[in-house]
């Protein structure tokens, strides 16, 4: 995973709440056995829509999508991270995450920055009045910030300390947690002798 | 202080804590199916990384496979290569497999259980939001993406923050005729499809006490639909006599021990939940979606609401849209909601105790005309014990087809998909926009509205059902 410390890019405006993961990349889409190639996926439905924002020309090489509350709602299927980055997306800001989206994308170096309703309100205003306007996320200060003068938005976002200490590092999950291999031989040690096993397969009489 | 049933499976399973990190949790279950696991065994063999315990560790085929023709080759090719590389990775590493033929094949949520896999005070995790199933044996039970099911192949642990408690108790006996379904759809409409987010939910009360496990495993699915990391319920006389006798279940002392644990696993009465919700059964009802998230619901007595009656603003627009989206009137009542398809399945209700549902409303009756009607058992073994019962008969003579275990409709990623425009009401889960199939439109009903729908070609529950002339 690549570290994470600061993106400024272009912000798309996706004015809707509860945006699932079914919209975010159906499920025609998740029969690839790679992580990449989810691009054409990307909220295919509304694609569709010549007038959908992603289509709008002002938005072209968009890297920031701020969207309403309870964005990534739904399936756990992390392949809406891997879709929202193989497009270009680096971050994600909204007031609200579904849960397993926002694990997702921590695990996969997606930022998803949690901020109150206001700043996200102001940010669509501020693009939509702006196309082409550039949002910077900055993962060390935790802000959000954009535009001059009156319209100017900067505030604070919300990301758990452990999420944002491995995305600064780009840290591989797994080769931490093998690092602590003695706790876990330890834990097995202990665990009750009849706790189930797939294996040896019993079958039912 | 005493402590909630969530929390001391927690506690059971902390192999590391350490300040100002999350807990590293041991795995006890780990599911795995084709769609969210072919990148995870890449990543182990990039890595030269085995599966840790392929003993705790199950794979099937659900997601992607037909419901006809289970015979033949997959005849999507896209489809084919994904279960073919899960057959493949499973080889490779040593992981049990149910390919689609077995006997043991079917939605990984059915199965678990089925097996006697799934028991009271375990972590199970699976590459699918409904994972939350699980939760209705006292399990802690939730999904995950890729990146962390690579990391329980590689581990057998996850790096999790300790989530708050919920309680959700439901007080009294659902009407007759009156679903588990209907009850979490309520539930749903009523907290917000964010009502749930960053909890753990115990249910209890009497009303969840007096169900069944298969009644309990619907209401901890729809866990993840109003955004609750897991939901569960703690283990019972009706749990202990589901499991015992299960291929995989504890056998004599075993057993004994087994039980003296499970009996533990309850939440002490001075434990604090940091969160509560009341729900009384008696006043819940047949219950609908009307709209594209499964918080969109009202009682299938009621009628299409007018999106400028909602006071929050994101939930006009939403209501709004959900509206266009569905072709509906505000204003219109449920029951004058015309179906053309009837999906009854998934992890949701695909159990054997839904298809009796089901049978014994149409039996003796037909599908509409203008309807077609899906019957998918969850898995190849509640496909042969519903035609031991002779419940296949009673479907296909009502003129329903009778498909082989699988997601199917649910999602729509095999060919039993909606066409554009088509209206379903379906067993399953979630309504969201093109779930079931691009431009389709979904009710989310319990089997016996489903059923009743069926046969009158409009939403509808028994008790508007003519007496059938023959049964």
């Amino acid at each position: 995973m690549d570290a994470f410390t600061t993106h400024t890019g272009i912000a798309v405006p996706l004015r809707r709440s509860n945006v699932d993961t079914d919209q975010i990349i159906p499920s025609e889409y998740l029969k690839r056995v790679t992580r990449s190639g989810f691009e054409d996926g990307l909220f295919a439905a509304w694609r569709r829509d010549p007038d959908f924002v992603l289509n709008l020309p002002g938005y072209a090489g968009a890297s920031v999508l701020v969207a309403g509350p309870d964005f990534g709602t739904g399936s756990s299927r992390e392949h809406a991270v891997w879709a929202l980055q193989n497009y270009g997306f680096r971050a994600v800001v909204a007031p609200r995450f579904g849960d397993i989206f926002r694990a997702n994308s921590g695990k996969s170096g997606l930022l998803a920055a949690q901020v109150d309703e206001k700043v996200v309100q102001a940010l669509w205003d501020l693009v939509e009045s702006d196309p082409g306007a550039d949002v910077t996320v900055d993962l060390l200060e935790r802000t959000v910030s954009a535009g001059t003068g009156i319209e100017a938005v900067h505030d604070s976002f919300d990301i758990d300390d452990y999420t944002r200490w491995r995305l600064l590092q780009g840290l591989d999950d797994v080769a931490v947690t093998l690092g602590h291999a003695d706790h876990i031989t330890a834990y097995e040690s202990r665990r009750p002798a009849w706790k189930p096993a797939t294996l040896p397969v019993r079958v039912a009489d | 202080m005493g402590r909630t049933l969530a929390e001391k499976v927690w506690d059971e399973h902390v192999v590391r804590s350490a300040e100002d990190e999350p807990d590293l949790l041991f795995i006890d279950l780990h599911l795995v199916h084709e769609v969210t696991s072919p990148q995870a065994f890449d990543g182990l063999r990039q890595a030269s990384r085995p599966v840790r315990r392929p003993d705790l560790t199950i794979a099937t085929e659900d997601h992607n496979i037909p419901t006809v023709d289970v015979d033949q080759p997959i005849a999507d090719p896209v489809s084919r290569t994904q279960v073919e590389t899960l057959r493949r990775n499973c080889e490779e590493f040593g992981v049990r497999l149910h390919p689609l033929g077995d006997v043991d094949q079917g939605i990984v949520h059915i199965i678990g259980p089925q097996l006697g896999l799934t028991q009271p005070g375990m972590t199970v995790v699976c590459g699918d939001s409904h994972t939350s199933t699980h939760g209705a044996f006292g399990a802690l039970a939730f999904g995950i993406g890729t990146s962390e099911v690579e990391h329980v192949l590689a581990t057998q642990t996850l790096t999790q923050a300790r989530p708050r408690t919920m309680a959700v108790t439901v007080e009294g006996d659902l009407p007759a005729g009156v679903s588990a379904k209907d009850l979490v759809l309520t539930l749903i409409a009523q907290v917000g499809t964010g009502g749930g987010q960053g909890y753990v939910v115990e249910y209890r009360g009497e009303a969840i006490r007096s169900m069944s496990m298969e009644a309990r495993m619907t209401i901890c699915n729809m866990s993840i639909e109003w955004g609750a990391k897991a939901g569960l319920i703690a283990p019972d006389e009706t749990t202990f006599a589901y499991l015992q006798g299960r291929p995989h279940a504890p056998q004599d002392q075993d057993w004994d021990a087994a039980v003296r644990h499970w009996r533990s696993l309850i939440t002490d009465d001075d434990a604090q939940f940091d969160h509560e919700v009341v729900l009384h059964a008696q006043d819940v009802a047949p219950f609908v979606t009307w709209g594209t998230n499964p918080g969109q619901g009202v009682p299938l007595s009621s009628s299409v609401p007018f999106p400028e009656d909602f006071a929050d603003a994101n939930e006009r627009v939403s209501a709004t849209r959900a509206l266009e989206y569905m072709d509906l009137q505000a204003g219109t009542p449920m029951r004058d909601i015309g179906v053309d398809t009837v999906f009854v399945g998934s992890c949701t209700n695909g159990r054997i105790e839904d298809l009796r549902t089901v049978a014994d409303i149409v039996r003796g009756r037909r599908v509409a005309d203008s309807t077609r009607m899906l019957v998918v058992p969850g898995s190849a073994r509640v496909r042969l014990e519903a035609e031991a019962e002779g419940l296949d008969v009673v479907f296909k003579d009502a003129g329903a087809e009778w498909r082989g275990a699988g997601c199917s409709m649910c999602l729509g990623m095999n060919p039993d998909t909606l066409a554009v425009g088509e209206r379903c009401a379906s067993t399953s889960n979630r309504n969201f926009e093109g779930r079931q199939g691009k431009g389709g439109r979904t009710h989310l009903v319990s089997p016996q509205v489903a059923a009743s729908t069926a046969v009158l070609g409009h939403l509808a529950a028994p008790a508007d059902l003519p007496t059938p002339a023959s049964v």
